[in-house]
């Protein structure tokens, strides 16, 4: 059996239907990613997979055994890298670690060689008996994951693992996670908002929106599943005319999902060395001032706008009003 | 060692190291039931009436005020479930095998053992103010039990509030509204027989006064131990009723996720 399998989870939050039919399954060994805006139902997936929430309906195996109905045996095996930290601010590194890996049953020299191996692998050593409080936000994260890693978990969940962090910081997570991966032989489960933190650390991604996956495949498979190229054509001042303007590249043979953002015109062509004096002519005809047009292969934005046909940082921030920007 | 209480133990250990690191917790801890006991003992010592029966007031005060001391601790408890929830720490320990029960008993458990340690230094205070303990040792363990579970109570009643409400304002709020009016429907201050008939009636079903009988029974009168366990018994009672409480509304919490 796979390492996790989610089948047809959902979950209703008074109000919201956080989860709304969830199916996909990890293999040993992997890494995969839900990536999604804000409010897609990741964490709340998380929370179904880590035996926190109980799903509506739904079945969902975690190293073969049942969330629901064996939840103590699924605890046993996984290690939950919360969204938010679950530090104890109070104590220090060492001691925060240790009691976990108690919780856990373990003991004695076993235990503490453990943490020396791990403080060492995620690069705490040093600051391992100063109270967590005066961490960095990236040290308290990374004293996080190995909080989730000291009794040899063989699933790892990591919800967010890079949210709010520092550009530097995140960077350094990245380098982190891939060297887990390497030397702790585990299985993993991200979420993210971050296109290119899916890009960069999964094997295989699922995009999520609105509670439901709407496609999943290797990020290599889902970018050549759109064939063609993005263009993008900037214009100068239009006098409202914007939505014209998208109406006129729509005409040009080849070109679809056209699409404002901003001041910025993109589509998708089969062929962008092509396309592109058809749309600038067609664009110059009816008196539209070009800025500047730029193609590019189709990236992880294009997969989500094609098949969710909504833009990620547009329904990102619709959730969160203060949310950062994530940078392409 | 069953599994609760191996983890309840490591709990407590844990609280107890994170408030052994707030120096000016620990100050407050020991000075401020000093205060009262100065403050109250100084105010009220030239009213003989109120002593009811004791050699001074302080001996008549000390117990009482190991009570009140024991259950606003008590009552104040909640406020680290409060930190815990906002920290994330609790939904950590629930993805991991720790046992549901020690993460509620252990903050029971935790207030109970601060409220001994309290009573402690305030009975070795009162001795240097001339109080007598007349019941001998076994009237220091009555104290002590006393204290510790009036603060059981009173924890388990205050960590049940903090995770139905999981506000630090709203706690706040909850452990004042309750605190001072049940300190004041008991013979903390005074004795029972100077108080209003309908005070006196209502602090019969106050645990506070339960905890203030059994203590000043143990430390004035030295004597009639068959009431003092009586008292005790009622707040061992109320003990595992609050505890359950707050074991029912941390499911409740679980189930809110």
């Amino acid at each position: 059996m796979d390492a996790i399998v989610a089948e047809n989870l959902t979950k209703r939050y008074k109000t919201v239907q956080a989860l709304d039919g969830v199916s996909f399954s990890v293999r040993d060994g992997e890494v995969f990613a839900l990536l999604g805006p804000n409010g897609a139902g990741k964490s709340t997936t998380v929370r179904v997979l880590t035996t926190l929430t109980r799903p509506d309906s739904g079945r969902a195996f975690v190293g073969g055994e049942d969330v629901v109905a064996h939840p103590n045996r699924v605890r046993h095996t996984i290690g939950y890298v919360a969204q938010d930290s679950g530090v104890d601010w109070e104590a220090t590194g060492r001691e925060n670690m240790l009691l976990q890996g108690r919780i856990h049953g373990m003991a004695g020299a076993p235990l503490k060689k453990r943490v020396e191996e791990l403080l060492e692998l995620i690069g705490l050593t040093d600051a391992a008996d100063r109270i967590a409080r005066g961490y960095s936000g990236g040290m308290k994260r990374r004293l996080d994951v190995a909080i989730g890693l000291v009794h040899k978990p063989r699933v790892l969940f990591l919800d967010e693992p890079t949210t709010g962090l520092d550009p530097e910081a995140r960077a350094a997570m990245w380098v982190e996670v891939e060297r887990l991966t390497r030397q702790e032989s585990l299985t993993i489960l991200l979420t993210t908002h971050y296109l290119e933190e899916a890009d960069r650390l999964a094997e295989r991604v699922a995009i999520v929106s609105r509670g439901k996956i709407v496609v999943e495949g290797t990020p290599e498979a889902l970018k050549a599943g759109l064939r063609g190229e993005s263009v993008s054509v900037e214009l100068r001042e239009t006098d409202g005319r914007l939505q014209e303007a998208v109406q006129v590249v729509e005409q040009v043979d080849g070109a679809g999902e056209v699409h404002l953002e901003g001041q910025v015109v993109r589509a998708r062509v089969p062929n962008g060395a092509q396309a592109i004096p058809s749309i600038l002519l067609a664009l110059e005809g009816r008196g539209f001032p070009v800025v500047a047009v730029t193609t590019a292969r189709p990236s992880l934005d294009d997969v989500y706008l094609h098949y969710t046909g909504r833009d990620f940082t547009a329904e990102d921030t619709e959730h969160t009003p203060a949310a950062q920007g994530w940078g392409h | 060692m069953p599994q609760v209480l191996r983890h309840t133990g490591w709990m407590v250990v844990r609280q107890a190291r994170n408030l052994m690191r707030e120096p000016i917790w620990i100050a407050v801890m020991i000075i401020q039931p000093l205060i009262w006991l100065l403050l109250y003992g100084q105010l009220f010592s030239r009213v003989p009436t109120l002593r009811g029966g004791a050699s001074s007031y302080v001996e008549f005060l000390t117990p009482g005020i190991v009570c009140m001391n024991a259950f606003f601790g008590g009552t104040w408890s909640g406020m680290a479930m409060i930190n815990d929830l906002d920290r994330h720490v609790v939904d950590r320990f629930l993805a991991a095998p720790a046992s549901r029960l020690a993460i509620v008993l252990s903050q029971v458990v935790r207030a109970g053992i601060t409220a001994v340690l309290q009573a402690i230094i305030l009975l070795l205070v009162g001795l240097a103010l001339g109080v007598r303990v007349h019941g001998g040792a076994l009237g220091w363990l009555v104290v002590l039990a006393a204290s510790a579970l009036l603060a059981m109570v009173f924890s388990g009643f205050s960590n049940g509030i903090a995770l139905l409400l999981r506000r630090a304002a709203s706690m706040i709020a909850t452990a004042n509204f309750v605190g001072l009016p049940l300190m004041f429907l008991s013979s903390i201050l005074l004795s029972t027989a100077l108080m209003p008939g309908w005070i006196s009636s209502i602090a019969r079903f106050n645990p506070v006064n339960w905890g203030v009988h059994a203590a000043r029974n143990a430390v004035v009168t030295g004597g009639d131990w068959g009431t003092s366990a009586e008292f005790l018994l009622f707040l061992v009672v109320a003990t595992a009723v609050t505890s359950a409480f707050a074991t029912w509304t941390f499911r409740s919490y679980q189930r809110s996720i």
